[in-house]
């Protein structure tokens, strides 16, 4: 017998509740629940990143999350980046300029932890950034071009000199 | 949606402890990045889940007063690896499982879910064979501490009784103190991947760092569970510290491992890899620890 349990949250900054089912992965109650379509369905396995949401600051595979759990956090996706009349944040944007999407389909998970990297305040070598990736996997550009968009705009927010 | 009968989530340990009576053939599910994926995967589909992770009680890092170190069983990976005690203590623990999958799973993983699961390849768990880990295991009119040791029965299996909850896993003062230590994970890739085999020493030097004071040695997947080289250990006790004994005992390690062929990696490269890695790893400890080869 299907057994459900309220959930409440915020998402992207608001407070929200839904019934969901115990069955369900933080990514069905995300997409199927809240329409928040940037979190894919990749490996479900928590292999290849496509899933990937902030929760409470963190990143999490959203497909190896229960829905339930949400319970008090606060989660982040792709869509609580854009500005109010749809901008594109900094590291979309680089994404853009440096071809660092393909085929899109990785593109708002790996944003995501981007999205972490950034928000430390902290400074890393391309070594540490590439570790700090290393739960996506993009068939498409062979990671060059996100490494690149990620640095650049790693540089120009820590208002580094040599940055564009 | 996963292929779940039920979900009970417990609200304290203790609940815990009486929703495992009430239901016997649920599993306990923690950070769940073994047991979500294994429902995937359908083995062990259709199942009754005990849920633990929202248990914040054994959730941390934490000094006891004697000076032995205490890490709530669903402290993530990551917050093993960023906790000031682990990094000024036992950091090689923090270094170890800094190793485990990528940093998604660092941050959903629990050290106490990495150990309950019984398997051989977990990298937190060598590590703490290493350190004489003890293991809590909070039961319904009890609590229990058991050497990591005695916590692995056989593959797979932990020694875990019906009623109870693993709460915490402890490292000594004893354990830790002017001890240095090192682990080496050799896999297929940096990320995301299983360990071919680990290993993982802690060694303590004389005062004056010209003798072998003690070390201690431990695998995983060298064996059926994460296991110490016993004989090598006993051998290099009061060694003097020099190339040859390190050599010495890192052939002697050859005696404990019982490494398998499997579809990863075959025995002949395990047993190169427990020599070789027993010799690369004490060598760096004897470096961490001042000492001159």
């Amino acid at each position: 017998m299907a057994q459900y349990k309220l959930v409440k949250c915020t998402i992207n900054g608001k407070a929200v509740e839904q019934m969901v089912d115990v069955r369900a992965s933080l990514t069905d109650m995300l997409r199927n629940d809240y329409r928040m379509t940037s979190v894919k369905k990749g490996c479900e396995v928590g292999e290849c990143g496509a899933c990937n949401v902030l929760i409470d600051g963190e990143c999490f595979n959203s497909c190896i999350y229960l829905a339930v759990w949400a319970e008090g956090k606060h989660i982040r996706t792709l869509e609580g980046l854009l500005k109010e009349n749809g901008e594109l944040s900094d590291i979309q944007q680089a994404f853009i300029d440096e071809t660092a999407v393909q085929c899109g389909f990785c593109t708002p998970g790996v944003i995501m932890s981007a999205v972490e990297i950034l928000e430390s305040g902290k400074d890393y070598t391309d070594d540490e950034l590439r570790k700090l990736l290393s739960g996506h996997l993009c068939r498409c550009t062979g990671y060059e071009n996100i490494l690149r968009a990620v640095r650049k705009t790693l540089d120009k927010r820590l208002g580094k000199e040599n940055a564009e | 949606m996963y292929d779940i009968k039920a979900l009970y989530e417990a609200t304290s340990v203790q609940d815990a402890v009486k929703l495992r009576l009430e239901h016997p053939d649920a599993q306990i599910l923690a950070g769940g990045s073994d047991v979500l994926v294994q429902i995937r995967e359908g083995k062990r589909a259709g199942k009754e889940l005990i849920s633990i992770y929202m248990l914040d009680e054994i959730r941390g890092v934490s000094m006891c007063d004697n000076g032995d170190i205490r890490i709530g069983s669903l402290t993530s990976f990551s917050h093993i690896t960023k906790n000031e005690i682990v990094k000024k203590y036992i950091n090689v623990l923090g270094e170890a499982v800094d190793m485990v999958g990528s940093p998604q799973i660092r941050n959903i993983g629990t050290i106490g879910g990495n150990t309950c699961n019984g398997v051989t390849s977990a990298d937190s768990a060598s590590t703490l064979f290493a350190l004489d880990a003890l293991i809590e295991l909070t039961g319904s009119n009890s609590v229990r501490v058991i050497p990591i040791s005695d916590f692995y029965i056989k593959a797979g299996v932990v020694d875990i009784k019906p009623d109870e909850i693993q709460t915490a896993i402890i490292i000594k003062k004893e354990s830790y103190e002017n001890y240095f230590g090192h682990y080496i994970k050799y896999a297929m890739r940096n990320a995301l991947d299983i360990t071919t085999t680990g290993c993982s020493v802690n060694v303590k030097l004389s005062y004056d760092k010209k003798t072998f004071e003690d070390v201690r040695i431990a695998y995983g997947v060298a064996g059926p569970v994460p296991m110490r080289a016993k004989s090598a250990e006993e051998f290099i006790k009061g060694k003097a510290v020099n190339e040859q004994n390190i050599k010495e005992f890192s052939k002697m390690v050859l005696d404990d491992v019982n490494p398998r062929d499997s579809w990863r990696a075959s025995k002949a490269l395990r047993l190169h890899l427990c020599s070789e890695l027993a010799y690369r790893a004490l060598s760096k400890c004897v470096e961490l620890a001042g000492g001159e080869m």
